[in-house]
């Protein structure tokens, strides 16, 4: 019945300095599920995620992909990083490629690829973002949705296993987070496993197969979206759930 | 004025004689300095604490004492360690060292200016820091750098005039020689002086053309 999960963390924290951040964060997620993770700002979403693929080390808690425990000693981390896509805010492409030179050059560098390898497999990520006619663009000359598809794109050539989207349509203008939205739905229909740091609860609503709320860097509560939006047990959640819904709909509304 | 023609007639060959002399040394040490400067740079963004902390003492001490000094120990100064330079070589050596010192600040500042973001992704899709430094920091960095490297060329052309010191005839070496030569001075420094206005002038032009070449499309106003 159990699936073997895809991503275990257990009893994770994380500090800053004297500051905090994650204090014995718990989630077990199994293949191919869509996990929309919400929470104030200060909760310790990003701080997880980066966790998560190890560019923060954590302070203390275990984490497993794949049923290797990925914060043991001797791992290689760079190895790791490579089966977890991770999508940015702010897209971080690297400014001096071309949409075609950001998704090419991890298959090239990481993945060893021969150019022609890696310029075909390029091009058909490209189009699973629907950007093969701006390959030859450089970042500058894209909009910020074209640039967070090419970010994607760039994730999604390295082959990951789960992916991770940190408020990936939280620096876009509104009229812009739909395309990117529509990308992140196709993957979820193809069965990625994917992790959304997001208040785009018409995404959550839709696509979620679970709807995670933290807060003060643990899990308050977890569940399919309609129990979540309708009934949640916490009065935390309903509270938070209902501020960043009604601003969500007033969004609409506009 | 006849005299004055007579005398650059006369002049003006020894003067592009030094003027290779110059442009040589100039090149040598660009290079040198570029072949230290480049992993200075790295080593003073990236590189362990202690590491920073002797390369900063590196460049406080070349960027802190006049060159003349420099040149000095280096052509006067080894000797007595043992180590003696041929003139040229100590040119090389002492402007190749001074110019490192510029050329690493130039480059940590570059460094120090693509995003963080930059790195973070470049980590996040599996590449070593050493592999995100060559392949997406570094191209980035080195585009950045042109503009104060084009400065330090363009003042490497000029700081070499004081090789003369050694009795390395540049063209700040014939000047002296020639001044002496016809007891002309004041129009024979003015003569160096456009010389050296000339070379300035084709290596500033030469490197505006490499940094158009390099630029990246749409990060400029004249993109699209």
């Amino acid at each position: 019945m159990t699936t073997e999960p895809i991503l275990r963390i257990e009893d994770l924290y994380k500090s800053f300095g004297e500051t905090q951040v994650l204090k014995g964060f718990s989630l077990t997620i199994q293949p191919q599920e869509v996990v929309v993770l919400v929470g104030p700002s200060g909760s310790g979403k990003s701080t997880l995620l980066r966790c998560i693929n190890l560019l923060h080390p954590p302070t203390a808690g275990r984490v497993w992909l794949d049923a290797q425990e990925i914060t043991a000693p001797g791992v290689d981390q760079d190895k790791v990083r490579q089966r977890i896509g991770m999508v940015f805010q702010d897209f971080n492409l690297f400014t001096h490629l071309t949409a075609l030179g950001n998704v090419m050059i991890g298959l090239t560098k990481v993945r060893k690829m021969h150019k022609k390898e890696a310029h075909d497999l390029a091009m058909l990520e490209l189009e699973r973002v629907g950007l093969v006619d701006r390959a030859d663009h450089y970042p500058a000359q894209l909009s910020g949705g074209q640039k967070q598809r090419v970010a994607i794109a760039r994730a999604l050539g390295m082959d990951p296993h789960i992916m991770l989207f940190d408020e990936p349509t939280s620096a876009l203008d509104p009229e812009l987070t739909g395309e990117v939205l529509e990308v992140m739905q196709q993957l979820a229909k193809e069965g990625m496993t994917m992790i959304v740091v997001s208040h785009e609860m018409g995404f959550a609503r839709q696509v979620a197969s679970r709807v995670v709320f933290m807060e003060n860097g643990v899990v308050v509560e977890e569940g399919p979206p309609n129990q979540m939006f309708t009934q949640p047990k916490s009065e935390r959640t309903r509270a938070f759930l209902r501020k960043i819904t009604d601003l969500d709909d007033g969004g609409e509304r506009q | 004025m006849q005299d004055f023609l007579e005398l650059l007639r006369n002049v003006v060959p020894s003067l592009l004689q030094g003027a290779v002399i110059t442009l040589q040394i100039a090149g040598v040490s660009l290079l040198l300095g570029g072949a230290i400067g480049l992993p200075l740079g790295i080593g003073r963004v990236y590189g362990p604490p202690w590491l920073q902390r002797v390369l900063g003492a590196y460049i406080t001490l070349f960027q802190g004492t006049p060159l003349l000094i420099q040149l000095f120990l280096v052509y006067y100064g080894l000797p007595d360690l043992g180590l003696t330079l041929g003139r040229l070589t100590a040119a090389y050596i002492t402007l190749g060292l001074n110019s490192g010192a510029y050329q690493a600040e130039y480059l940590r500042g570059a460094l120090q200016s693509v995003s963080e973001g930059q790195m973070t992704a470049a980590r996040a899709i599996g590449m070593s820091k050493a592999q995100a430094i060559r392949s997406i920091i570094l191209p980035q960095a080195l585009r950045l750098v042109l503009p104060a490297w084009s400065n330090e060329a363009i003042a490497m052309l000029k700081n070499t005039a004081v090789v003369f010191a050694i009795a390395i005839l540049d063209m700040m070496g014939q000047a002296k020689a020639l001044a002496s030569d016809y007891f002309a001075p004041i129009p024979i420094y003015m003569i160096v002086a456009v010389f050296y206005i000339v070379l300035v002038g084709v290596a500033y032009l030469l490197l505006r053309q490499v940094e158009r070449r390099v630029q990246i499309p749409g990060l400029t106003s004249e993109a699209e």
